[in-house]
């Protein structure tokens, strides 16, 4: 094993995120990021389904055929995504509402596949229990990044608390209703990027294509 | 001017590279060629001798604008003269009109002195917030990125603030040209490599993030509980013959004494720039023939297929034109040579993409009464794909031609 456990756990947070530097599972992160509550648990939901199915493919991973590992693979995260959304019906119903058909599309979130395809077809269980713990906690980090900006300057809030008195509530705080809506998740991870790689220059990618100057010749 | 040429020389070369300002030489460049000509020449073949740089391109986009900007004043000031005038003096609130009183004039749409003072207290903090905020952005991404400051920002900055209403609060305008100039032109590398027009960009994010400040009908007109609707609103809700109820002819949307964003309103305003950007050539004609022939021919189509519940299908074209922020986006915006289609078919196809995209969304979509700085938009994201079909399309037909 190349890396220790504590890198496998550490790596993923800010020098390989899954989100910032791979840019994965970005359908999710635009879309429940709306209010930190249900990034919070979304951000739960994956880790857990990330760990385990992590866990479980690699107990198996000897016994797996390669030709059809995808397959094997989807059963497993589909169950377990199966039973975190049951969990989340019966104790948390408002917010299984709230987040609806994103807790299905655990399933299809590219981190959970990518971790099972890269990390847990190759090595033993509990390095890919806490690769998975690593990539999930990476995810959440900037899922609870997002969610906090969007929340606290979208409505006001934090986890609905109320910090900023709006407007409509006699404060004096005007939300920003854009921040409200999916799209605006994007400016902010892309902002994040930014703000990322600008602290840690080995992220930026190389240039596909360098705008000529004339200079003489 | 020599004396000019003096002070600047003698503080270049701590500017230069070596000198113990160099970090700040695009400051000290920006200053030099709003004083004087730029020296530069060009150092490789083919030595064209032309005069139109960027500088001048800019400056006479800017110049283009001033007929916008005088209909600015006006219009505002003749607005919220006719509020007052409507509603009594005690609604005259706030210092502008504090000062308006203090001066002397009336409260009297039929002053146009009044109309222009009054309009101007409105435009100038707005303006100067907009150069101040965006100017910071500017400056700092100039000295960080190592690249110029230019009067390109000059233009963004008249046109952003020509597509605001004039009761915006100055905190947002602040906020909108922060959000154009930085997300919308210096992530992408600044001045000629921005794919999105960045006044465009400022004014969306305001649209989505402060709705009650942007649409509506209270914003138009900057005196408290005055309410009117704009021309398109009107339509939207009782169609475009109701507008000769309340009192709108063409003519009075034609010269611009309507209810809408500060520049925009006065199709004439707009089309003297036009005339002017037409005939320096920095308006490339081939775009308003698109954008013209994109609009007129949507409409007409939409007004033979009719429509028993939507008013606006019966919208004719010429309506179209002198409503809303139609020919000020066809002048001013759809013209921008960076984030138009480059090829000379590209700029009919683009024209006329947002042509149709602003008929579209004014008619069919419920949500939006108002459709041009969407389409245009739009149209900006699809200009790079136009080209690259347009070019695709020529290597087939040469190779084909030379098989």
């Amino acid at each position: 094993m190349s890396q220790t456990r504590k890198e496998l756990l550490v790596d993923p947070l800010v020098d390989n995120n899954p989100i910032t530097l791979q840019v994965l599972g970005i359908c999710s992160a635009l879309a429940v990021t709306s209010s930190l509550q249900v990034a919070a648990v979304m951000a739960l939901a994956v880790t857990t389904v990330t760990a385990f199915s992590s866990f479980f493919i690699s107990m198996l991973r000897n016994q797996i055929p390669s030709a059809i590992r995808i397959i094997v693979q989807m059963v497993i995260i589909a169950s377990l995504v199966i039973v975190v959304d049951q969990i989340l019906k019966a104790y948390f119903y408002d917010i299984s509402k709230t987040l609806s058909v994103f807790v299905g599309l655990i399933i299809t979130n590219c981190i959970v596949m990518g971790r099972a395809e890269a990390f847990a077809m190759k090595n033993p269980p509990v390095a890919s229990f806490i690769d998975g713990i690593g990539n999930g906690l990476g995810y959440s980090l900037i899922l609870m990044l997002v969610g906090f900006i969007r929340e606290l300057f979208g409505s006001g809030s934090l986890f609905g608390v109320t910090i900023l008195q709006t407007v409509n509530n006699g404060g004096w705080y005007v939300p920003n209703g854009l921040l409200l809506l999916p799209p605006s998740a994007f400016f902010v991870i892309g902002l994040l990027i930014w703000a990322f790689r600008t602290w840690k220059p080995e992220q930026v990618e190389a240039r596909e294509f360098r705008i000529q100057t004339v200079e003489a010749h | 001017m020599g004396m000019l040429r003096d002070f600047f020389d003698k503080f270049e070369p701590s500017f230069l590279k070596g000198g113990r300002y160099e970090k700040y030489f695009p400051l000290y460049e920006m200053i030099e060629s709003l004083a004087l000509t730029p020296r530069t020449v060009t150092t490789v073949a083919p030595h064209a001798r032309s005069f139109v740089d960027m500088k001048r391109i800019m400056t006479y986009v800017v110049i283009s604008t001033i007929p916008c900007i005088l209909m600015a004043l006006y219009n505002t000031g003749y607005q919220a003269n006719g509020a007052i005038m409507a509603l009594g003096p005690d609604s005259a609130t706030g210092w502008r009109a504090w000062l308006v009183a203090k001066s002397g004039l009336p409260f009297d749409p039929g002053n146009p002195f009044s109309n222009l003072f009054f309009g101007a207290l409105y435009f100038l903090p707005i303006y100067i917030v907009t150069l101040a905020i965006g100017g910071i952005w500017e400056c700092l991404f100039a000295v960080v990125r190592g690249h110029e400051v230019n009067e390109g920002f000059l233009v963004t900055s008249m046109l952003f603030v020509l597509i605001l209403p004039a009761s915006t609060p100055l905190w947002q305008v602040a906020l909108g040209i922060s959000f154009g100039v930085v997300l919308g032109k210096e992530v992408f590398g600044g001045t000629g490599k921005n794919f999105l027009n960045p006044a465009l960009v400022g004014r969306a994010f305001l649209y989505f993030a402060y709705p009650a400040n942007m649409s509506g009908d209270t914003v138009w007109t900057p005196v408290d509980g005055f309410s009117g609707a704009t021309a398109l609103g009107i339509t939207a809700a009782e169609g475009p013959q109701a507008l000769a109820n309340h009192g709108i002819s063409w003519w009075d949307a034609f010269f611009g004494l309507i209810q809408g964003s500060l520049g925009e309103t006065s199709t004439l305003a707009c089309l003297l720039g036009l005339v002017f950007l037409l005939a320096t050539r920095i308006a490339n004609w081939r775009l308003i023939v698109g954008c013209l022939g994109g609009m007129i021919g949507f409409s007409l189509l939409l007004n033979l297929i009719g429509s028993d519940t939507n008013p606006m299908f019966a919208m004719p074209w010429y309506w179209h034109l002198v409503l809303g922020g139609y020919a000020f986006g066809l002048v001013f915006m759809v013209t921008e040579p960076v984030s138009a289609s480059q090829t000379n078919v590209g700029r009919y196809v683009y024209g006329a993409l947002i042509g149709f995209m602003v008929v579209m969304i004014r008619v069919i979509n419920p949500a939006f009464p108002e459709g041009m700085m969407l389409a245009i938009l739009f149209g900006n994201i699809f200009a790079p794909l136009i080209d690259f079909f347009v070019i695709k399309a020529n290597i087939a037909r040469r190779a084909k031609r030379n098989a």
